[in-house]
């Protein structure tokens, strides 16, 4: 019991991940499908923060003459500023193609989709006997 | 001159980052596709300088900004990188020479430009990822050339590549995250982001949970990349729905890169004796390569459109690459580089004689080619060899390969994954004789008009094919260049 409060935050992590990861597979909406996998980019950023915090750590900010102070890790933090930008990246070029596939097929529903495009194959193939 | 030299490791990377955005300045398509085909050659003529330099068993190690290890980034070239980065960089170069005209349909007139941007913006990526020695740089340079790729195939000409790219951006999205958690729990355990500290401390470190699940994220995140069967579902409508081109470049590089990173986390990072004797992966990747081979290929025998087989074929492919690295042996390893360099000249030649019969037919549909070896000899010649070299008749690059990673399983004692590569062998030979009986001897619908792609298309084509006899003719280069890359990796790796 005392590992699940002392872990909290690797538990908060895995919850995050678990409901992105399972939005971006079970959802038909394409949208949605962004969403749980921007979710599930987001819980990974909450882990590394989470692993570069030192309990008692402050900011790493140098400050002359002390060297009692304990410092977080910086160095997590600043990769996933990295990993913003590329989950804000994947993101955004996410929901333009899901524009683009409105715009195409009418709707954002994969399974709406799929039942065009069978429709397509069946008429091409048909139009082939006859 | 020698100054400049020692700076090449960098330029193989920024060249193409720079020339991206430069094709906004040059518009011109025209221009632009010219400026590819230089940047591509100069990526390729880089990268076989620094082959040259580390080929002896030298360690080429470029520290960007002056700051050592472990506090900057370092890129470390070894011959398994260097390997790589020639198949990418000369594949690229061979492809972008058809560059021109083939976006037309999906870029509105005068925005040509940026179909190239993309491109060598995945050719950055690509590059990138291969030259690194820095785990999190891996996944930032994965993901640049993930996006543009992305971007590459929602270009196709029907709809259909809206919804490829998308599936594709989701599994690829969660591949690459799959990734960046097990280099987080990595970083956890070691406290270093740099290859060759990690690799050390990785050594000494207890071999805890934590240890394992990095392991498992890991080598799943760089599957879905690698389209290890039963994670491929992305790869056939993405090669089959994207421009031709597009596939051409996507399946003679991206999948390798892939293979690169499973090679250098495996053996390089968690090392032999956590992988394959603790962990045991061989295990679980062992069957997983054998399914590949056989249902690809069977998948492939019922396609009926010329670039969904050509894809499907992909899957089997890289069942052979991936148990070449699951036999765990020097060999084993090496076959499955070998089969890295083959496949990307293969795979590039069919792809790019897909790219010559839609430019001639509009499409690849298996039904609009019948007899088309009348009415494009030189085109079909090609695809011929290319499909010879997949089937591994003797004399084809195709050949050295699987000699080599049947002769990797028998060193093995394991006979029967030699008669099953064999057997799988077998299964090419079907799909290669259907395109055959298609292209030569079932009569043309629409006359018997003779008409060749025109030259951009052809020679790259023909470059392709023709590497694939010469390579399988003189085939040390590659064996020799693969072996040493195992032997390299797996003495680092002990």
């Amino acid at each position: 019991m005392m590992q699940l409060v002392a872990h909290w935050n690797y538990f908060a992590v895995i919850i995050l991940m678990m409901v992105g990861l399972y939005i971006a597979i079970s959802r038909g909406n394409l949208v949605k499908k962004v969403m749980g996998m921007n979710i599930f980019q987001t819980s990974v950023i909450l882990l590394y923060v989470s692993m570069g915090k030192v309990s008692g750590g402050t900011a790493p900010i140098l400050i002359e003459g002390r060297d009692d102070i304990i410092y977080s890790n910086p160095v997590p933090h600043v990769l996933m500023l990295t990993a913003i930008v590329v989950g804000v990246a994947s993101t955004a070029l996410g929901l333009a193609l899901v524009v683009r596939i409105r715009e195409s097929y009418g709707t954002v529903e994969e399974d709406e989709i799929v039942a065009l495009d069978r429709a397509e194959d069946e008429r091409e193939f048909s139009g082939e006997a006859g | 001159m020698n100054d400049f030299s020692v700076h090449l490791p960098i330029l193989q990377v920024v060249i193409p980052l720079l020339a991206a955005p430069f094709c906004f300045i040059l518009r011109k398509e025209a221009v632009v596709s010219v400026f590819t085909v230089l940047v591509g050659f100069a990526c390729f003529a880089i990268s076989m300088d620094l082959l040259a330099q580390v080929i002896d068993g030298d360690v080429l190690v470029y520290e960007l900004g002056d700051w050592a290890r472990p506090w900057g980034i370092e890129y470390r070239i070894d011959i398994l990188n260097a390997l790589l980065l020639v198949v990418v960089s000369s594949m690229a170069a061979v492809v972008f020479i058809a560059g021109p005209g083939q976006a037309r349909r999906a870029i509105p007139e005068g925005r040509g430009y940026l179909f190239y941007s993309a491109a060598l913006l995945t050719l950055t990526g690509l590059l990138g990822v291969t030259i690194t020695g820095d785990v999190f740089n891996v996944f930032v340079f994965l993901e640049i050339s993930s996006l543009s790729s992305y971007i590459l195939i929602a270009l196709g000409r029907s709809r259909r590549a809206l919804m490829a790219a998308f599936s594709y951006l989701i599994m690829g999205t969660i591949g690459a995250t799959f990734l960046l958690i097990g280099i987080g729990l990595m970083y956890q355990m070691t406290g270093t982001l740099n290859m060759v500290d990690m690799t050390e401390r990785l050594r000494d470190a207890e071999q805890t949970r934590t240890i394992f699940v990095a392991l498992a994220f890991v080598v799943v995140g760089i599957s879905v990349k690698l389209a290890v069967f039963p994670l491929h579902q992305w790869l056939p409508n993405a090669y089959s729905f994207s421009p031709p081109l597009v596939s051409a470049f996507l399946a003679s590089t991206a999948t390798k890169v892939a293979y690169y990173l499973l090679i250098r986390f495996c053996l390089g990072l968690f090392g032999l004796t956590l992988v394959f004797e603790v962990v045991e992966i061989d295990v679980l990747l062992l069957p997983l390569s054998v399914m590949a081979m056989f249902v690809g290929s069977i998948a492939a025998i019922y396609q009926r459109d010329f670039k969904r087989l050509l894809a499907y074929s992909s899957i089997a492919q890289v069942g052979y690459m991936t148990l070449g690295l699951s036999l765990a042996s020097e060999a084993g390893v090496a076959a499955g580089l070998i089969h890295v360099f083959n496949h990307a000249l293969m795979k590039g030649a069919l792809f790019l004689v897909a790219a010559c019969v839609t430019w001639r037919m509009g499409g690849t549909r298996l039904d609009a080619m019948k007899g088309l070896g009348r009415r494009m000899p030189v085109t079909m010649a090609a695809m011929v060899v290319g499909g010879l070299a997949l089937v591994g008749v003797p004399g084809t690059v195709g050949f050295v390969s699987k000699w080599a990673l049947v002769s990797a399983a028998l060193e093995k004692d394991a006979y029967l994954l030699g008669f099953l590569v064999m057997a799988s062998s077998l299964l090419a030979l079907v799909y290669v004789w259907k395109l055959v009986e298609i292209v030569y001897f079932q009569e043309p619908e629409t006359g018997i008009e003779r008409r060749e792609p025109p030259l951009r298309l052809l020679v790259p084509t023909w470059i392709l094919a023709g590497a694939s006899i010469y390579f399988g003719v003189f085939s040390d280069f590659a064996v020799d260049v693969a072996s040493r890359a195992a032997a390299q990796i797996f003495a680092a790796g002990m």
